[in-house]
């Protein structure tokens, strides 16, 4: 590209630098205040979570050393030497992954149906009454807030060792992720098919099914199958509190050192995940797409 | 008034046989869609009933676990840190717990910028570079901070720094791709406006990308540094830092009182930090 710019004097270009200067100058101050404040507290946060610079750059080595780990078996011999022997346990990986899977799908569910109930009744424009929208919307924060392994932790304690713990956990803060979307969506919608039903003296149930719903339900499906995905992921590690799944098999192998296993597993766990996301996000486009042809 | 509705229900429903007849295409069922929602909503409890089967799902084991659930939460009431020494040490771990979040997500953020910014199609135009790199960092995505953590506990030891670095490589493989989204999405009219005018190519992504591209990073920084304080409570169950450990061992050895309190905690931390950020984000997004 030829360059056939004509550079101004200097004379000609000091006012314009002195325009554009004083432009930012007070954007430039809140930025630097903003740059001092944050480095006060990352500086703050380092010696609240311990960072050690000698620590870590003596430990980066060991995190090569680990990845090289994980790709020997025990005899010491790569693992892609003897796939046999590296993926030793894959029957009872592949059943437990699919009880992971199975775990994110039937809690997923669950918290759906809760969050499908939820959500119609923290809707402004559905329920009149302040408190039921009030108490319903606190229910739905608090579930949301808490983190699912939270819940496992003290569904284990009462429902026992196993995967209802873990589906349950997933269910509560499904029910709590979704119904705050799913009240968004609700919120959002066009009231003229709602008053043209009402008006014809359709009940309160009426209205939802034949007037909210046909607009949400493509939104409220790709929202949960978004969820799935995440689910998905959280449900790989709910083992690590005896909830069920594969985390059990991946905690057991990482804390006994079993590297081979490690990776195995790993890989099982990622390849799902990819292939889980893969199909949803499939499914999601054909939902929208759908959508925007009605 | 008030009649109208219920007369004209009444009139609809007396010549509901001649609007059937006028109106035919309005009453036919569609049987062929009708047939697809019910297959694939049959379809899905299906699998939700063989599921519940599968995992052993048994009413008796629902009412005891619910009995003994409410029994919890019985003696979860009131919240109480027992003593005093107890609070202040719950109010540390709050604090590193609130740290390894910080810290986390500042270190993924710097982290994602030369990957977003290679893992852009407009910046680095080679086809098979960009697909291995948003393969990577797929494959960083799909494995869970816990995970990670369990890695780096491994690698730096016990404590909350294997914490902070869990929750950077976990994000940042995440913000490196709403960031490449970002820059992707960029309008390409002020890039072109800063080479009309002699500057390079640098100069082009100073101050024609990265203005575009900041308040977004920023906004996504700070919604992820809320997500990532719930998530900073639960890696100390494995033992990398904050009150996740605490909250794990109060529930292992069944002091509920306890937990009932770190988990107020945890919902006010959250709440406050929410309510910043929510303003924070709003000053940011505004402001340009």
């Amino acid at each position: 590209m030829p360059r056939t710019i004509t550079i101004p004097p200097d004379a000609q270009l000091e006012p314009l630098l002195r325009g554009y200067r004083s432009a930012v100058a007070a954007k430039q101050r809140r930025l630097l205040l903003g740059i001092a404040i944050l480095t006060f507290c990352v500086i703050v946060a380092g010696a609240g979570a311990e960072v050690d610079a000698d620590k870590f750059f003596s430990g980066i080595g060991n995190f090569g050393d680990y990845f090289d780990r994980l790709l020997l078996l025990d005899s010491g011999e790569r693992v892609w030497t003897d796939p046999a022997e590296w993926f030793w346990g894959i029957h009872r990986w592949t059943r437990l992954l699919g009880e992971t899977l199975l775990i994110a799908y039937v809690g997923n569910l669950t918290g759906t149906l809760g969050a499908f109930i939820g959500c119609f009744l923290c809707s402004r424009n559905l329920v009149r009454s302040a408190p039921l929208r009030m108490v319903v919307r606190r229910i739905l924060e608090f579930c949301r807030t808490v983190p699912d392994i939270v819940f496992a932790l003290i569904f284990v304690a009462s429902f026992g060792l196993g995967a209802i713990a873990g589906v349950l956990a997933i269910a509560v803060h499904t029910t709590g992720a979704l119904g705050k979307l799913f009240s968004e969506v609700v919120e959002s919608i066009d009231m003229k098919p709602v008053e043209g039903i009402a008006s014809t003296g359709g009940s309160w149930f009426a209205q939802v099914r034949f007037g909210v719903l046909p607009q949400v339900l493509s939104n409220f499906a790709s929202y949960a199958l978004l969820r799935f995905e995440i689910n998905v992921r959280g449900a790989t590690v709910l083992g690590v509190v005896g909830a069920g799944g594969i985390g059990q098999d991946l905690i057991t192998a990482i804390r006994q050192f079993h590297t081979s296993d490690v990776s195995a597993i790993l890989l099982l766990i990622i390849g799902c995940v990819m292939v889980i996301d893969a199909v949803s996000e499939r499914l999601r486009h054909r939902l929208i797409s759908q959508e925007r042809r009605t | 008034m008030s009649d109208a509705p219920a007369d004209l229900r009444a009139a609809f429903l007396a010549r509901g046989a001649e609007m059937e007849a006028a109106y035919p295409q309005m009453f036919r069922a569609d049987w062929r869609t009708r047939a697809g929602t019910i297959g694939l909503i049959g379809g899905a409890l299906l699998v939700y009933v063989l599921g519940l089967y599968d995992l052993e799902f048994s009413p008796s084991v629902i009412f005891h676990g619910m009995w003994r659930l409410a029994d919890i939460v019985g003696l979860m009431l009131p919240p109480s840190p027992g003593t005093w020494d107890r609070f202040l040490l719950y109010l540390d771990a709050l604090g590193q717990t609130l740290s390894i979040a910080l810290l986390g997500t500042l270190a993924a953020a710097l982290l994602s910028v030369p990957f977003g910014f290679l893992a852009a199609r407009n910046v680095v135009a080679n086809g098979i570079l960009h697909v291995l790199i948003r393969r990577s960092l797929d494959t960083i995505r799909s494995i869970d901070t816990l995970i990670w953590a369990l890695i780096w506990i491994n690698v730096v030891g016990l404590g909350p720094f294997a914490g902070a670095l869990a929750i950077a490589s976990s994000d940042f493989a995440a913000y490196a791709k709403l960031m490449s989204e970002a820059i992707e999405a960029a309008d390409r009219r002020p890039v072109e406006g800063v080479a009309a005018s002699g500057g390079g190519r640098l100069t082009a992504i100073r101050f024609g990308i990265v203005p575009q591209v900041l308040p977004i990073l920023a906004s996504q920084v700070l919604y992820y540094f809320e997500s990532n304080t719930r998530s900073a409570t639960i890696i100390g169950v494995v033992g990398a830092g904050g009150i996740g450990l605490h909250l794990s061992e109060a529930i292992r050895v069944l002091e509920w009182q306890e937990t009932s309190f770190l988990i107020l905690m945890v919902l006010v931390t959250v709440a406050i930090i929410d309510a910043l950020s929510g303003r924070l984000r709003g000053a940011i997004i505004g402001r340009r």
